[in-house]
């Protein structure tokens, strides 16, 4: 029983690292600019952890192969080196490991997170609520209006509570249920929940990011390649958190203009 | 220490009464059972749950036969809705962390093994062991009434996000009684969790016997020390939390909800509160909470993989000082759960290099557990497959452990089904293996019956296969993006993964199922299994030197001495291969540690 229960680890161990190294499930094709980054610390980490994983595998298969049910007059033998040895190697070895995982994790965070948007990165505002995303863009003057929390109306599709009437900047604010945004065009994405917890997330932009109540949270990102991809929201928020998703579009800079315009058009 | 030897010290007499013996005992031992009764009947739950959600997956619009028994507007016609999707995973999260991964290692065989792996006749306050079983036993109904509420259990997910716990029932369904009795219950579990803590600190520290040092307990027993001063600190913190999202259901503050939210169109009557300082509360009991769960296990499995190989670990100190070290860094990683949650992200730098530093603990106790077994003569039975079925979860867990620590992929695979396989298999079915490992072992000293090893190992063929079956795949949906808590999939990018679902649902259909087996087998052994020796497993420590089932004082009136380290194997000794810690026989090791 026990070789069997060995080579079912190591065929466990195998059948695992199939799908994985024949990319059968694989996040989408990156379209951002600072995805590269973290498609490369998730293959380096994948070839680090799958190397762990199968060698931990079948070192144990081995052993349990080898060492079980053993003659009676076998003798009792220690592993030449003791923990010593592996305490060192786990020391050395693992912890150079992870560390160097760390540190080169450290650039591709601080590209999103650490590094400010450039001066002249496009603002777009997004508002989650249970259970839709809506977005907002500042019009030709350039600002958002205040939001008045107390004029939310969704009936009266006032979804951001502005109030054109007493605010000049809300006058020429846009608001719409889909995102778009130019390619190649860095976006500063200002973030802020009008309920409870949302997220922001974006495979195929190497983006999620939380909606928190009561912060205003941003973050910032440039596009690559022209499409029609999916947002959906990955904090559970209530009994719709499934269906929350909102569609973004990636246009050439022309089709960008004729969509705000056109948007501008129905407010 | 106190030498006791002479004479055992009675805390309390034996009772004579029904109820004072089998309900209201304190008898560490009873209440250890008691504790493994309720793990059991939670794991039922928690496991029928869990079929539930997965039925509902795979085929959304299946109706499940007599669902509708459970909850006539969740499930009409025993079709799930996507609320009550939610409000069953939340009470599946929220019954399996509590109250199966924490009572069963370290209340249930803690409670009926420390004190007598110590050599003392039992805890030190019995009576607050006694409320410690009662007070958690009141937090399952609790949690359990919410079934029976007008809108049903709280959907908010076993971490109950602010603000969402704290808006009421504009939140939604169960999101107003619903909440208010999840956190009544969750501060009940921590306050009874906090009692047994208060009662395995002294027990290890002052009541070990003569001779009994530090470093003569079993594994075991220092797991379940080091688990203790983890729930000192954990639940002393979640508690609080608690009564402060209760306070702000119905006293009208505001800790975890914000100014100016609006739902339904209506400004909420909150201000000043922290979305974030939910969370920070919560997690900072929610990452020493996966070590205690799984803490245990690690113990529970080196104490039996020893008995099985026949002979000590490389090094016992090097295991007790990792699973120290896994202990002091759980409390310094928890914001690896809140990278994108909007906290300031040079912190999540901060979390990030403590969490990955943490592999080098886990990494020491897998190549230790691994290599012990070189040289050895490994018995092959029900409780050392568990064991080494341990082992290979606690690796498969673990290294998706490697991602889930760097923020920057955390980008990609936050809230993802990555998540829910990686924690599955390292505080779920790792965790559960050491408790199987643990019953196969400790039943006959418990029950004083054997189990029935074929039924045993047919029990874990099924459960090995079928958890990589369910949770491996689980990694791949998460590569590919595929979120958790959907109640259903929808969004084009989900279609193509369903098919891995319904695979998935089919294997926990199939591993859930041999679960009975192993319920069969508990019961059926219990009442009918073959009397079991005092020691059948040829082990050293002091549970197998008495009586089985032990004596009311344990030790039949005279508390044991202590000669030798805990694991003696590999000498020549009147019994066998091995001497007893009891066993005054002086014995050459070949095995003592340099």
């Amino acid at each position: 029983m026990a070789k069997f229960f060995a080579v079912t680890i190591i065929v466990i161990a195998i059948l695992s690292a199939i799908p994985i190294l024949r990319h059968t499930w694989v996040a989408p094709e990156d379209i951002s600019k600072h995805g590269h980054l973290i498609d490369e610390q998730m293959s380096e980490t994948m070839a680090e952890a799958g190397i762990s994983f199968l060698a931990a595998q079948f070192v144990l298969a081995f052993f349990i192969w080898k060492f079980s049910n053993p003659r009676p007059d076998a003798k009792l033998k220690n592993f030449p080196g003791g923990a010593k040895g592996l305490v060192i190697a786990a020391l050395l070895v693992v912890g150079i490991e992870v560390m160097a995982l760390g540190i080169f994790g450290v650039k591709a965070w601080a590209n999103v997170y650490l590094t400010p948007p450039s001066a002249d990165a496009m603002p777009i505002q997004v508002q989650a609520g249970q259970f839709a995303f809506y977005f907002r863009y500042p019009g030709p003057d350039g600002k958002f209006g205040p939001i008045h929390p107390e004029l939310i109306n969704e009936g009266s599709q006032n979804f951001y509570g502005l109030d054109p009437e007493h605010d000049v900047e809300s006058r020429d604010d846009i608001v719409t249920a889909e995102m778009a945004i130019p390619v190649n065009k860095e976006i500063h994405l200002l973030m802020h929940s009008k309920d409870v917890g949302h997220s922001f997330f974006v495979r195929e932009l190497r983006v999620q990011q939380d909606f928190v109540p009561g912060l205003d949270v941003s973050l910032h990102f440039t596009a690559t390649k022209i499409g029609k991809y999916e947002i959906v929201c990955t904090q559970l928020c209530g009994l719709g958190h499934y269906n929350m998703k909102a569609y973004l579009s990636v246009l050439s800079q022309q089709d960008f203009d004729d969509w705000l315009k056109k948007e501008q058009a129905m407010q | 220490m106190h030498d006791m030897s002479a004479h055992a010290v009675q805390h309390h007499v034996p009772p004579t009464s029904f109820i004072r013996k089998h309900v209201f005992s304190l008898d560490h031992k009873v209440i250890g059972k008691q504790y493994y009764a309720l793990a059991l009947v939670a794991a039922i739950c928690g496991m029928a749950l869990s079929w539930f959600m997965r039925i509902h997956l795979a085929w959304t619009n299946a109706a499940i036969p007599g669902l509708q028994l459970l909850s006539k507007n969740g499930a009409p016609g025993g079709v799930m809705t996507p609320e009550y999707y939610l409000q069953l995973m939340t009470m599946h999260g929220t019954i399996m962390v509590f109250f199966v991964l924490t009572t069963a290692p370290f209340a249930a065989f803690g409670n009926f093994f420390l004190p007598i792996q110590v050599g003392a006749e039992d805890m030190p306050f019995p009576h607050f062991n006694m409320m410690s079983f009662w007070v958690t036993f009141a937090g399952f109904v609790v949690l359990m009434a919410s079934f029976f509420t007008a809108d049903g259990p709280t959907l908010g997910g076993w971490t109950q996000y602010a603000p969402l716990n704290a808006v009421g029932s504009v939140g939604g369904p169960g999101q107003g009684t619903g909440v208010v009795l999840w956190m009544a219950a969750i501060a009940l579990f921590c306050v009874g969790q906090l009692l047994g803590s208060l009662n395995f600190i002294p027990t290890t520290l002052d009541l070990r016997t003569k001779g009994m040092s530090l470093m003569r307990l079993p594994l075991s027993a220092w797991a379940w020390f080091i688990t203790s001063c983890m729930g000192l600190t954990a639940f002393a913190v979640l508690m609080p939390a608690c009564i402060l999202a209760i306070l702000d259901h119905v006293a009208g503050t505001s800790f975890f909800v914000a100014s100016n939210l609006v739902m339904n169109d209506q400004l909420l009557p909150h201000s000043g509160g922290s979305t974030l300082l939910w969370q920070h509360l919560f997690w900072f009991f929610g990452h020493p909470e996966v070590y205690i769960a799984i803490v245990p296990g690690i113990g529970i499995v080196s104490h039996i993989l020893i008995t099985n190989m026949r002979k000590p670990m490389l090094s016992q100190r090097v295991l007790i000082y990792s699973m120290g070290a896994l202990a002091v860094l759980s409390y310094m990683v928890y914001g690896h759960h809140m990278f994108v949650s909007g906290m300031n992200p040079f912190s999540s730098l901060a979390f990030s290099f403590p969490t990955l530093v943490i592999t080098i603990p886990s990494t020491i106790v897998v190549l230790i557990w691994t290599f012990s077994l070189y040289g050895s003569k490994l018995r092959i039975n029900s409780a050392s497959l568990f064991a080494l079925g341990f082992i290979s979860m606690f690796v498969s867990g673990g290294v998706s452990g490697f991602f889930l620590a760097q923020p920057s992929i955390d980008i990609l695979l936050h809230a993802t089904y990555f998540v829910v396989g990686h924690f599955h298999l390292v505080m779920g079915v790792a965790a559960m293996f050491g408790i199987f490992a643990g019953t196969y072992f400790w039943a006959p000293k418990m029950f004083g019956r054997m189990m029935n090893e074929t039924l045993g190992k047919i029990h874990f063929w099924l459960s090995f296969v079928g958890a990589y079956c369910i949770f491996m795949p689980f990694h791949y949906l998460g590569m590919a993006g595929n979120v958790r808590r959907y109640s259903a999939f929808v969004d084009d990018f989900l279609q193509p993964l369903i098919p891995v679902h319904r695979f998935i649902t089919i294997a926990a259909l199939i591993t859930g199922a041999a679960q009975l087996i192993f319920l069969y087998n508990l019961i059926h052994s219990r009442f009918w299994g073959k009397p079991a020796p005092d020691n059948p497993w040829e082990a050293t420590s002091l549970e197998w030197s008495t009586p089985t089932p032990p004596p009311f004082d344990n030790f039949g009136g005279k508390l044991p001495v202590v000669y030798h380290d805990p694991y003696q194997y590999g000498v020549q000794s009147s019994a066998g291969d091995y001497v007893m810690q009891a066993s005054p026989e002086q014995v050459k090791t070949e095995h003592e540690e340099k």
